[in-house]
């Protein structure tokens, strides 16, 4: 009984079609209505968001206004959290990924998570990379090498570290860590990618080299990226989110969004006025 | 009373401000130097000096152990004491201190000698010389007051035996008997001839052992099987009776064997008793010892210092690599050393899995609650309870408790004697693992909450399980804070002796629970353990003078012991740490 099989055909691995899409056009994940509480506290009222495949969404907003809780329901990591509620749903392809039955596991394959502070495991740099395959089963060397190498030349650090794929990932510095773990994000095909302030722990350089690879996986990931940073927002996104206290004040293309937003509030935050 | 330094602040105020200076009004003088409890020097002084005073008392304790320890085996010089009434002693003098001198004694001495003790307040000074030739005199101590020594001196000649029984010898080798002549004595000849009757000693000692060991082995296994047989089937039951047949059978072949060893044993012994030495003490009364008897001799007086050099690593060399003999007080702790690393080992062996299963369960699975409160209270709680208690519980327990019932269902053909159902190396080992969890437990939920959430999360991201996660990420980044864990329960084990008492230590071990009978580790052996060697040596045998510097050498032992095994613990610790460093960014 295995309902995730039947929703979301697990697609075979072979090393040339491993990182080949198929359609960029359509809706990755529709959140309907979408309410989530800590405890007694609401974090998120009623979200309705669509976001599109191949695309890149960025979530702004002042802090604590629920951005990184929405990205992390995306891939049901806040069901870590004790006293967690929620209510709506979130539809990747055609099924809940709240509703019953769901493998969470599963689910979270084929959705990649970058974290706000770059957190390889203490292992080489190639066990890291790979480590979702292996997670998964996956022991065949030829596929783990060729998975190995093309996630990292898809988060552009090859170069930087192909002699040295035996040694430990704690060794590099921040801003290639945070260029593994995009590798790591990508390494088992996701349909998206999340990434949660990937540049808020590194330097202007690092920075400017994560934004060029979010642009290069453009049209190849369902990208969802939440920032502080307004004028990355602006870079490297094709539609934007503004939230603000749990709500989503307004949505749609970032051209819009920074130019001539509908709402008031947005108008406020995107000029600067307050957040 | 005008400071130019408060001027001078006062008018940059004045114009920073733009007002004139009334708030200054002079009294407050501004000083650049801080109060001195502020500084926190007085608090300084007195957290310095209360680690000073830990690490002088730590230090003094491992010099006086270190010096009396290693000084122990350092062969002395033989003085011989004539007294005032005319006897004369002679033997290594062992330790001085000063007396007051007894109201009987001052009757007996004259007024010149009176009157030194008066200016000395009534105290005197006393030597103790260690006389041996026990076998001689009944004891091996003498004290000798300085008032009542009339003459010391160190002649060339004497000799110090150290013998297989009876303890040292003190005084001159007077003739030999090689081969059932007698002849004079010659010390290359005794050396020679010492050493063949040495060997001589282990072949009887091997035969004894290994033959005679493996006939009683092997007998006993028969009557075991008899009685095995008796149980199963019944008195009267045929097969019984051919077992019992086959069994006495085997047992009788036995017996011709263990005759053929004695016989053999017993040739060796009468030509052993041909090669002996006639041993002369210092008021002429000999002793006529097997040379096999005497284990290492030397002329005191007259060996120099790399002869002295000698003697001392050929003495610690029997330390480590024998078994004891004369009541532990003589010659090594080989069978001490192998029961405590054995015990050890196994401890960790007990005490890894369970303190670091439990640890994960609650750090990682368990919903985190009062009950798991209280649980991890109780656990802090037990690494307070005084060891006895486990000690008493692993008798009540183990031993007597699960080790009677594995009694009744594997060994019931021995009973009544017991096999696990009294005190061994597995309960032992068991009861010292329980002891030591609460320390495993505790250190192991540190490294585990040290693991940061954003690793955790990043495995759990990438489609792990959340054992997947724990067995690849948390447990090899939590490794090194077990290690640490494992290191403080094995220092603490290592050097545990009270609950040892009851659950399965002893003085004199009859066998070692490792050697070439199947099924090879004997894990319900009892075994003998450095800890209570020192407290059976120093306080428990019959003569605690002779077991004094036995005390600390062992000691001494002990803690090389457990700092060689802490050191290997801790080297592998680092290895692991430096596998998973590195910048964190």
């Amino acid at each position: 009984m295995n309902t995730m099989t039947e929703a979301a055909p697990v697609r075979p691995i072979e090393p040339t079609s491993y990182h080949v899409k198929e359609g960029n056009q359509g809706i990755a994940l529709k959140i309907k209505d979408f309410k989530l509480w800590y405890g007694q506290s609401q974090a998120l009222h009623g979200i309705d968001m669509e976001i599109q495949k191949g695309q890149v969404t960025a979530l702004i907003g002042p802090s604590g206004c629920g951005k990184s809780t929405l990205l992390r329901s995306l891939n049901r990591m806040n069901d870590l959290i004790d006293e967690l509620k929620i209510d709506g749903r979130i539809d990747v392809g055609d099924f809940d990924m709240y509703g019953p039955g769901v493998d969470v596991i599963a689910l979270r394959k084929r959705m990649g998570m970058v974290f706000q502070k770059p957190n390889p495991f203490a292992m080489s740099i190639y066990d890291n990379v790979v480590y979702p395959l292996r997670v998964d089963g996956v022991t065949k060397k030829s596929i783990l090498d060729e998975v190995c190498e093309r996630s990292l030349r898809s988060a552009a650090i090859w170069d930087e570290v192909k002699d040295r794929l035996n040694e430990s990932a704690l060794g590099m510095s921040g801003g290639q860590q945070q260029r593994l773990c995009i590798a790591r994000g990508i390494a088992s095909d996701p349909e998206v990618l999340l990434m949660d302030e990937p540049c808020s722990a590194l330097d202007p350089i690092a920075t400017a080299k994560i934004e060029e690879l979010i642009s290069q996986l453009r049209g190849q990931y369902t990208i969802v990226i939440v920032t502080h940073n307004m004028q990355q927002a602006a870079r490297v996104s094709d539609n934007t989110g503004f939230m603000y206290l749990g709500r989503l004040i307004e949505y749609g293309a970032t051209d819009t969004i920074f130019t001539k937003p509908h709402k008031e509030q947005t108008h406020d935050y995107v000029t600067g006025r307050f957040g | 009373m005008a400071n130019p330094e408060d001027s001078i602040s006062t008018a940059a105020i004045g114009v920073s401000t733009g007002k004139p200076a009334t708030r200054t009004g002079g009294k407050r003088v501004r000083s650049f130097t801080a109060d001195l409890s502020a500084v926190g020097e007085p608090a300084l002084w007195g957290f310095g000096g209360a680690l000073a005073i830990g690490i002088i008392l730590i230090a003094g304790f491992l010099a006086i152990i270190a010096w009396n320890g290693f000084t122990t085996f350092w062969p002395k010089p033989i003085e011989q004491v004539e007294l005032v009434d005319g006897t004369v002693i002679a033997g290594e003098p062992t330790r001085y201190n000063t007396f007051t001198v007894g109201e009987s004694v001052l009757a007996r001495l004259n007024d010149a000698q009176r009157q030194e003790i008066e200016d000395n307040f009534g105290f005197a000074n006393r030597t103790l010389y260690k006389t041996a030739n026990f076998d001689l005199y009944g004891d091996d101590f003498t004290w000798a007051a300085d008032f009542d020594i009339a003459n010391v001196e160190r002649p060339s000649g004497y000799y110090l035996f150290e013998r297989q029984q009876w303890g040292t010898f003190v005084g001159f080798p007077a003739s030999l008997v090689i081969g059932g002549e007698e002849t004079a004595y010659d010390q290359g000849l005794m050396q020679r001839e010492q050493r063949a009757a040495r060997s001589r000693f282990a072949d009887i000692r091997r035969l004894e052992r290994r033959d005679i060991g493996r006939i009683n082995h092997n007998q006993e296994r028969a009557r075991l099987d008899s009685r095995k047989a008796l149980l199963q089937y019944g008195e009267n039951d045929p097969r019984y009776l051919a077992r019992v047949e086959v069994n006495n059978a085997r047992i009788a072949e036995l017996q011709n064997e263990f005759v053929e060893v004695q016989q053999r044993i017993s040739d060796i012994r009468a030509i052993d008793s041909q090669y002996r030495v006639i041993l002369e003490e210092v008021n002429g009364r000999t002793v006529d010892t097997n040379l096999s008897q005497i284990v290492r001799f030397y002329a005191a007086n007259d060996v120099n210092w790399f002869q002295q050099a000698g003697i001392y690593l050929s003495r610690w060399g029997e330390f480590l690599t024998t078994e004891p003999r004369e009541a532990n007080t003589q010659g090594g702790v080989l069978p001490a050393i192998f029961g405590t690393v054995a015990m050890t080992m196994l401890m960790v062996v007990f005490v890894a899995p369970f303190g670091v299963i439990t640890a994960l369960y609650l750090r990682e699975y368990a919903k985190q609650g009062k009950l798991v409160s209280i649980v991890r209270i109780s656990v802090n709680n037990l690494a307070g309870v005084p060891s006895i208690v486990y000690g008493v519980f692993g008798l009540g327990f183990f031993a007597y408790t699960m080790g009677t019932t594995i009694d009744q269902l594997f060994y019931a053909e021995r009973l009544p004697s017991p096999t696990f159902g009294t005190g061994g190396l597995l309960w032992a080992s068991l009861t010292l693992a329980l002891l030591t969890v609460p320390v495993v437990i505790v250190a192991t939920e540190e490294a585990l909450s040290a693991v940061p959430r954003s690793m955790r999360e990043g495995s759990l991201a990438c489609g792990a399980s959340k054992w997947q996660t724990i067995r690849y990420v948390v447990l090899p980044k939590a490794l090194p804070g077990i290690m640490t864990g494992m290191i403080l329960a094995m220092a603490r084990g290592a050097g545990e002796v009270a609950p040892l008492m009851l659950v399965g230590v002893v003085k004199l071990a009859p066998a070692l629970p490792i050697d070439g009978f199947a099924p090879f580790i004997h894990l319900e052996r009892s075994f003998m353990h450095l800890g209570f060697h020192i407290f059976d040596v120093g306080f428990q045998s019959r003569n605690s003078e002779a077991g004094k510097p036995m005390v600390f050498v062992t000691t001494l032992l002990l803690l090389g012991l457990i700092v060689l095994m802490n050191a290997t613990a801790i080297y592998v610790r680092n290895r692991l740490k430096k596998k998973y460093a590195g910048s964190q960014f």
